[in-house]
């Protein structure tokens, strides 16, 4: 053949069998080897399927929590003090510009930023994925929002965004009761996880973190709602696979009263000074009023350092004086006295004592003065309380002694928590021998005995214990805690907090319940009372006892400032009271501090807010909450 | 040998007149078919993208029409030059070349830009098939030895580029050639052994930076799942995730969520898989065992050993292009650029790809009367 012809030593035939063999171990070694491709996959795609399926779902599908919107908050009348309201903030994703920088100058021509608000945004940029949205500038102004939506279009990196932030429209009158809601921290963080509520929480952005707002957290945060969404290899969202509604937190109904509580901030006009007002037939809190006071809604938006540190100021504006002032309860628990005195059968109703002006123990040089010189002449027990007759409970204490006294005050809620619906309380000081030998490790004296008479010595008292210990007198002996929360408004309808009733205070006599009120009905009532000027032409009739607290620091822990000291040397102006007297509806306490005398300074006060409460209750006598129903669980159907 | 007289034409069928073989032609139309149905949705149902593809389509089934006219007598008498030339363009390539993805590969020359490397992958089992066959077969000891150097000068210079796929698919179509040519089994073993130490040395002196990193993650991907193992994991998640049935076209979660890297081009078969599950894979395994199938047929019923050889060497390159793919995404070898042939986006690989085919058709129309 031709091609042999050419190269006569090769055997075609051969190289022929040569090349077949080879072409079949090399097609051999190719079905070899796709049986290799094959096995892998075989073991990829149907023996490890359901890891690679769960893989596959978890790369695109994400779950974001959707945060409940938090209740609302009402007082006793249907009056909002807490709302959520659309907040417009300037927001930056970083992953949109290449320079942030020159963003934010950019947008610092358009409005001001500060270097506090620049340096937080930078720092939360470190911190966040880079398409997350960052707040730089929060509570832009309709101004503010309109000059930037003009030009945002330039930079396509920022926008406006609007989120319900919660807003206290009273701002400064409620602070210390209501509180208010602020940025989650680390340390709410590290509490949330312990407390394994991290789903609970999982988009929530501000927690209630004074007063109402911190007590019931969880009544007003309610339940979150998720979506699931697909999203892409770099985290963005194509499109929506199920959502399930988050569920709004309850709307809480406080037993406060706004326009009472106005009335006592405004009355205080922001000397120092506290008034608790309730409701001796089921301790609801009228009124819990603390001055000076602050704007929480500052905190919402996170507080500036500046304006953190005015509030560090001499005149502690964030110390809830109602439940957290200490003062010397003074002439205010001389009703008190004189129940423990008549009970103990030291006196009686007729007993009465010459008043030189001073008492002084056996074996003891100095004497103690009562605050008329020239003493009151006969003194018996509704005298001593209508002229706040020292000497006469000198006595009284120094023939008691402290056990008798300490034992039957705690019975009156002295030295305790008074339990109301907020955390920010301290029990204060009812002083006893043992309680003096731990604190001071003394012994007691009997000249500490005497000036426990006269509510000074070691005896602290809070207003709020001051407020309940006169409720319980006006209500001879009913003893409620004092509550904030008057009602919950939920899925589940409205639900009325039943009143929270402790063992009442029970005397061996009934009687000295009715003479203890009548002294302090003398007090306001009869001609040459402490009180009685400030109440004339009330056309009410009221109870009360003025107090005037010779002693200055409302805490333990306040420094010593030259500046201030002589203005802090005065006497604290105190006040308790009740009306009407036939069937009480309000007991309060006024305290302000260095005011001088309870009578002239705190009375005032007092009288005012009776005005205010018993006016406005003539005219509509229905409150919105105590229409639905009355005590226990009284559940009634409510739809949203 | 009684059909085959010398000077007798057989009458020519349509296919011999037109040089087309329709079998292998319709293996390589159905591959083309699938290849625009995954782009469509591993590019995310970008039109513009199937239609420039089905371009680059045309435009290599030209080229193969093109190259299945020459016989491959002319081939064999082109491929001294051919090869010097390429090996030229090799080297003026590493001095002068374009630089693109931190390698030089492409040649400019003004009116258009040619990668030299892509032609090697024909040239050399050209000359391979050319200079073994001039001997008598099976090839000696010498001529293997000789043959290797030949191999040996194109693979460097394009691994110096450095283009590790392409190097390794020249590679081994002159390898193949070689073995096709008979290389005593002796000779295989050795080089086998020899390959051991080959490869530390490389390891320690050759390999790129990266290339050392594809590796590595290529043995444990798990080590760096967000850095170089992340393709691999994804790849691999796309693949098993897809199951037997698959979860539909344009349904490939990993693919149309852009997880998957690459996946129009090398991670193509991952889509693939995701969409149309290990049954469109063995689908797809199919028509490649058919394609290879008919051009081993002809590569066996060709007349001459040079294009017997020449047949060979392609249809083995071939898979080994489908072979290191599929291995690849599927987590068998490590990472290198190669490309499922004929199914991933791209002109190029494809033009030279079909080329290959025109030849094989070459060498099947041209036989009963080209003496």
């Amino acid at each position: 053949m031709f091609l042999r012809n050419r190269t006569p030593i090769r055997n075609q035939a051969l190289e022929n069998a040569l090349f077949a063999r080879r072409a079949i171990i090399a097609f051999v070694g190719v079905i070899i080897l796709m049986f290799v491709l094959l096995s892998n996959l075989y073991n990829i795609q149907v023996n490890s399927y359901d890891k690679y399926q769960t893989q596959a779902n978890g790369n695109r599908i994400k779950v974001i929590p959707i945060a409940p919107n938090r209740g609302l908050i009402y007082d006793r009348n249907g009056t909002i003090l807490a709302e959520n309201k659309p907040s417009h903030s300037l927001e930056i994703i970083p992953e949109k510009t290449k320079n942030l920088t020159e963003t934010i100058d950019a947008l610092a021509k358009l409005v001001t930023i500060t270097d506090e608000e620049r340096e937080r945004f930078l720092k939360s940029v470190k911190r966040q994925r880079r398409f997350k949205s960052i707040v730089l500038k929060s509570r832009l102004t309709p101004k503010q929002v309109a000059q930037l939506s003009v030009n945002l279009h330039q930079i396509p990196a920022a926008r406006i965004e609007a989120r319900l932030k919660r807003h206290y429209p009273f701002a400064h009158i409620l602070t210390h009761a209501l509180g208010y809601v602020a940025k989650l921290n680390k340390k709410d963080q590290a509490r949330i996880i312990a407390a394994g509520e991290e789903a609970t929480y999982a988009a929530t952005r501000d927690i209630g973190r004074l007063g109402i707002e911190k007590f019931y957290q969880k009544l007003l945060h309610g339940q979150p709602g998720y979506r699931e969404i697909e999203v892409n290899n770099r985290g963005r969202v194509v499109r929506i696979l199920n959502e399930v509604a988050p569920e709004h937190g309850q709307d809480l109904y406080l037993n406060l009263d706004i326009n009472l509580q106005k009335k006592a901030y405004q009355e205080l006009a922001g000397r120092r000074g506290s008034v608790v007002a309730i409701d001796p037939n089921n301790g609801a809190v009228l009124a819990m009023v603390s001055s000076p006071s602050y704007d929480p809604n500052l905190f919402v938006h996170g507080i500036s350092g500046k304006n953190y540190r005015a509030l560090l100021s001499a005149d502690k504006p964030l110390i809830n004086r109602a439940t957290q002032g200490t003062y010397p309860p003074a002439s205010t628990i001389k009703q008190l006295m004189s129940i423990v005195a008549l009970e103990e059968k030291i006196i009686t109703e007729k007993t009465s004592i010459r008043d030189p002006g001073w008492f002084r123990l056996p074996n003891v040089e100095r004497p103690f003065r009562d605050h008329l010189a020239w003493g009151h002449g006969k003194v018996d027990v509704y005298k001593a309380m209508l002229k706040s007759c020292d000497t006469f409970f000198y006595d009284v204490a120094n023939r008691l002694g402290i056990d008798r006294i300490s034992t039957f005050m705690d019975r009156f809620g002295f030295g305790q928590k008074s339990g109301v619906d907020i955390y920010e309380e301290k029990q204060a000081i009812m002083p006893s021998r043992a309680w003096k030998r731990a604190r001071h490790n003394q012994p007691w004296y009997p000249g500490d005995t005497i000036s426990l008479g006269i509510g000074q010595s070691y005896w602290t008292a809070t207003p709020i214990q001051l407020a309940n210990s006169t409720a319980i007198v006006a209500a001879s002996g009913q003893f409620f805690t004092p509550q904030l929360l008057g009602a919950s408004q939920g899925a589940n309808g409205l639900l009325q907090l039943p009143a929270d009733e402790r063992p009442p205070v029970i005397l061996r006599d009934n009687y000295n319940w009715k003479i203890a009120q009548k002294g302090m009905w003398g007090v306001v009532n009869k001609l040459g009372g402490t009180a009685y000027n400030v109440f004339k032409g009330a056309n009410y009739v009221s109870a009360g006892k003025t107090g005037t607290a010779q002693l200055i620091s409302i805490a333990e822990d306040e420094e010593y400032d030259e500046e201030k000291i002589s203005e802090r040397h005065r006497d604290n102006a105190m006040y308790v009271g009740y009306a009407p007297f036939d069937k009480p509806e309000i007991a309060l306490t006024v305290v302000v501090e260095n005011a001088g005398g309870g009578g002239s300074s705190a009375a005032p006060i007092a009288r005012k807010l009776f005005d205010v409460y018993l006016d406005q209750r003539s005219i509509s006598p229905s409150l919105v909450v105590n229409q639905q129903s009355t005590a226990d669980h009284n559940v009634v159907g409510h739809t949203h | 040998m009684n059909d085959n007289k010398a000077g007798f034409a057989k009458p020519q069928s349509l296919s011999d007149k037109i040089h087309i073989d329709f079998l292998l032609l319709a293996g390589l139309l159905a591959l083309m078919c699938i290849s625009l149905i995954v782009i469509y949705s591993a590019s995310g149902e970008n039109m513009a993208m199937v239609k420039r593809q089905g371009i680059n389509m045309a435009a290599s089934i030209g080229a193969m029409v093109i190259a299945a006219q020459f016989p491959p007598t002319f081939l064999r008498r082109w491929a001294v030059p051919l090869y010097l030339v390429g090996i030229g363009l090799l080297v003026a390539t590493l001095l002068f070349g374009h630089v693109g993805k931190g390698a030089q590969r492409w040649i400019d020359f003004g009116f258009a830009k040619f990668q030299p490397s892509e032609a090697m992958k024909l040239i050399l089992p050209i000359m391979i098939a050319h200079y073994i066959t001039r001997y008598a077969l099976p090839a000696k000891l010498k001529h293997v030895t000789i043959g290797t150097i030949l191999i040996g000068i194109p693979v460097f210079l394009i691994y110096k580029q450095p283009d590790l796929g392409t190097s390794i698919l020249v590679g081994s179509a002159g390898i193949f050639a070689l073995f096709l040519a008979g290389m005593s089994w002796r000779i295989i073993g050795s080089l086998a052994i020899a390959a051991i130490p080959f490869s530390f040395m490389m390891w320690s002196f050759f390999l790129h930076d990266y290339q050392k990193r594809r590796v590595l993650t290529f043995l444990n991907p798990e080590l760096d799942p967000l850095g170089n193992g992340y393709h691999i994991i994804q790849s691999k998640i796309a693949i098993g995730s897809g199951g037997l049935e698959g979860k539909g076209w344009l349904n490939g979660t990993q693919s149309q969520l852009e997880f998957l890297p690459e996946r129009h081009t090398d991670f193509i078969f991952s889509v693939l898989s995701e969409e149309f599950g290990l049954f469109g894979v063995i689908a797809l395994l199919c028509v490649y065992l058919f394609i290879m199938a008919r051009c081993l047929f002809i590569a066996n019923n060709a007349q001459e050993p040079f294009s017997k050889i020449l047949a060979g060497a392609i249809t083995l390159t071939f898979f080994v292009y489908l072979f290191v793919n599929i291995g690849m995404v599927s987590g068998l070898l490590p990472v290198v650029g190669v490309p499922l042939p004929l199914v991933s986006y791209g002109g190029t690989s494809m033009i030279t790809l079909m080329s290959g085919f025109g030849i094989i058709m070459a060498i099947q129309t041209h036989r009963k009367f080209n003496r």
